[in-house]
């Protein structure tokens, strides 16, 4: 790393106070820290440089890549739905929406429509994911700034959707639900149940949480006025998600680009004002009520059909057929094998996961396989503002600054 | 073709190359030397209104003789459009002017293609490798000749026959 040796500063002896000079000289010094990449609230393997006068940040210099693992190189090897269950490694914490991105980018890519169900069932499921997120963000971001007991409170409801997660699609994390043109299978009449159940239970803990937090001077002290970026320069920075609307910008692809069953759904988007950290905590917060509008709403609406296009020559199969009938195992086994046949073309999609615009761009030259596959990961984007918006405040401050974008370096370090 | 498309072309008649539109993105490709000026001319003018930078990508034709493409797309948040800008660089001269002093944004995501894909911005301010580590020597790991499955580095490894007792 290069950087200037540790600067010092000898303060003059102030001439109109010609007494100090008999005291001893003044030296402050500018000091380097690191901090990561073994720190509880880097949120997994980030380092940070920070750059110090006193206790003020003059500088910070975020060194990423511990977690690299080589995810767009991997995209080239397999077919596109090999791809699948590497985006849930990708944001670890919501596998559901990385899954929904890359579905809708391929989709994109093939021109490929999703049956009227299953684009419902997308986005009921898109938005638990959404409501687990921003709950795993406020417990943890919570739980660094000093707030604890919300913490548990977030994880113990957040275990009910993980559960109900279980039961879907058989894991709690790597979830791999969505396919491409559809979803994988749909929800049994128990699914639904607990998801009703849920749905009336949920809101008053949502206020529960809120009280927890309002009432406590430490977080309302340590958030409000703590990290804030005008509207102007988190557009610039090209910052998304809560972190962008709370500078006041209102871009949210669900309302922008509408796609799957959000355009059928009434919803609205909170949008802050000042910019700082207790405005994007206020939106996330705000965003779960919505999430559980949007999740009635596609339940009432929702009427029997097919969850998967029948397109077979990119689809899968129904699984149970392709455990009795020959044709549907010939197609299974051809396209795990060789992959579908995408036409030549270039594509960008961008979804709007709960931490961002979380974007995948495919160049195709034909074949089964991507020629390369680029992620827009918002973690990595908001972290290329993490020095500007850090700059004067104090080292605790940084601390709030890692919580408020929501970052998962799965996803930043790709 | 696309009405921005068109409007690139009129204003940039030497720098324009070519343009597509294919489901629904458009994008347009210019040479090196009009990219900044064409990128400032998105950013500024207020029929383009492009203040918000998506990403930005690379991609690599290794049998082409302008090796490299750069691709960065934008969008409008007042307008509500879309845009790709595509850059062709060749391998012997991978140079592309950086956008960082037109979008802030540009800082990391250039640094990002500049590891992965070793391709260079001018007057970027902190061009260092930001995923693999500052000490990584044996290239850039998106380019096509790079192995997909290593170069080998598992088979230097000394294994023991037996565990020693």
């Amino acid at each position: 790393m290069a950087f200037e040796d540790q600067r010092t500063t000898v303060y003059k002896v102030d001439p109109e106070h010609p007494e100090s000079e008999t005291l001893p000289t003044l030296r402050t010094e500018e000091l380097l820290l690191n901090m990561g990449p073994q720190h509880p609230s880097t949120h997994g393997v980030l380092k940070v440089i920070l750059e110090l006068e006193g206790e003020r940040l003059v500088k910070s210099t975020p060194v990423m890549g511990y977690l690299h693992r080589g995810v767009e190189k991997l995209a080239e090897e397999g077919t596109y739905h090999q791809f699948i269950p590497h985006t849930d490694r990708l944001d670890y914490v919501c596998a559901m929406y990385n899954n929904f991105a890359y579905c809708r980018a391929v989709e994109k890519l093939m021109n490929l429509q999703v049956p009227e169900r299953a684009e419902y069932l997308r986005t009921i499921v898109a938005e638990i994911q959404r409501i687990i997120g921003h709950q795993f963000w406020l417990g943890t971001q919570a739980l660094d700034i000093g707030a604890m007991t919300v913490f548990f409170y977030c994880f113990r409801d957040r275990e009910i959707l993980l559960d109900w997660f279980d039961e879907l699609c058989g894991a709690r994390l790597t979830t791999s639900w969505y396919r491409i043109g559809g979803v994988e299978r749909d929800l049994t009449p128990s699914l639904l149940g607990k998801l009703k159940q849920f749905l009336d239970y949920f809101p008053p803990k949502i206020d529960e949480y809120i009280v927890f937090l309002e009432k406590n001077r430490i977080w309302v002290a340590r958030t409000k006025g703590v990290g804030v970026i005008s509207a102007e320069d988190a557009v610039s920075f090209g910052l998304s998600g809560p972190t962008l609307r709370g500078s006041g910008v209102d871009y949210d692809l669900r309302k922008y680009e509408p796609y799957s069953a959000y355009p059928k759904c009434e919803f609205s988007v909170p949008v802050g004002k000042n910019g700082d950290t207790y405005d994007r905590y206020w939106i996330r917060v705000m965003e779960m009520y919505e999430s559980v509008k949007i999740i009635r709403q596609c339940l009432e609406q929702m009427q029997e059909g097919p969850i998967m296009a029948d397109v077979p020559s990119v689809t899968l199969p129904p699984k149970e057929r392709v455990f009795t009938n020959l044709e549907a195992m010939i197609q299974q086994f051809k396209l795990f094998s060789q992959g579908f046949n995408a036409p030549p073309g270039e594509i960008y999609c961008g979804t709007e996961a709960h931490k961002g615009e979380l974007g995948f761009h495919i160049v195709s030259t034909g074949g089964g396989k991507p020629y390369r596959l680029k992620i827009r990961a918002p973690s990595f984007i908001h972290m290329g503002a993490f020095d500007y918006m850090s700059r004067g405040y104090m080292i605790a401050d940084a601390i709030t600054l890692f919580g408020t974008y929501d970052i998962v370096m799965g996803e930043c370090d790709r | 073709m696309h009405l921005l498309a068109q409007r690139v072309q009129d204003t940039f008649p030497v720098g324009f190359v070519s343009a597509t539109e294919w489901r629904g993105d458009v994008s347009v490709t210019v040479t090196r030397d009009a990219a900044h000026e064409v990128a400032r001319f998105l950013h500024d003018d207020p029929g383009m209104d492009f203040d918000y930078i998506v990403h930005v990508s690379s991609v690599d034709w290794p049998d082409d003789e302008e090796r490299f493409e750069v691709v960065w797309e934008f969008y409008s948040i007042r307008k509500r459009q879309r845009i790709r800008l595509k850059v062709r660089v060749p391998e012997s001269d991978c140079v592309v002017d950086s956008l960082t002093d037109i979008w802030k944004g540009a800082d990391f995501m250039e640094r990002e293609v500049y590891d992965m894909m070793g391709i260079r911005f001018r007057n970027h301010p902190d061009l260092r490798r930001i995923l693999m580590p500052d000490d990584y020597t044996e290239g850039y790991p998106l380019r096509k000749d790079f192995p997909l499955r290593g170069k080998g580095w598992r088979d230097t490894f000394d294994f023991l026959d037996e565990i020693p007792r």
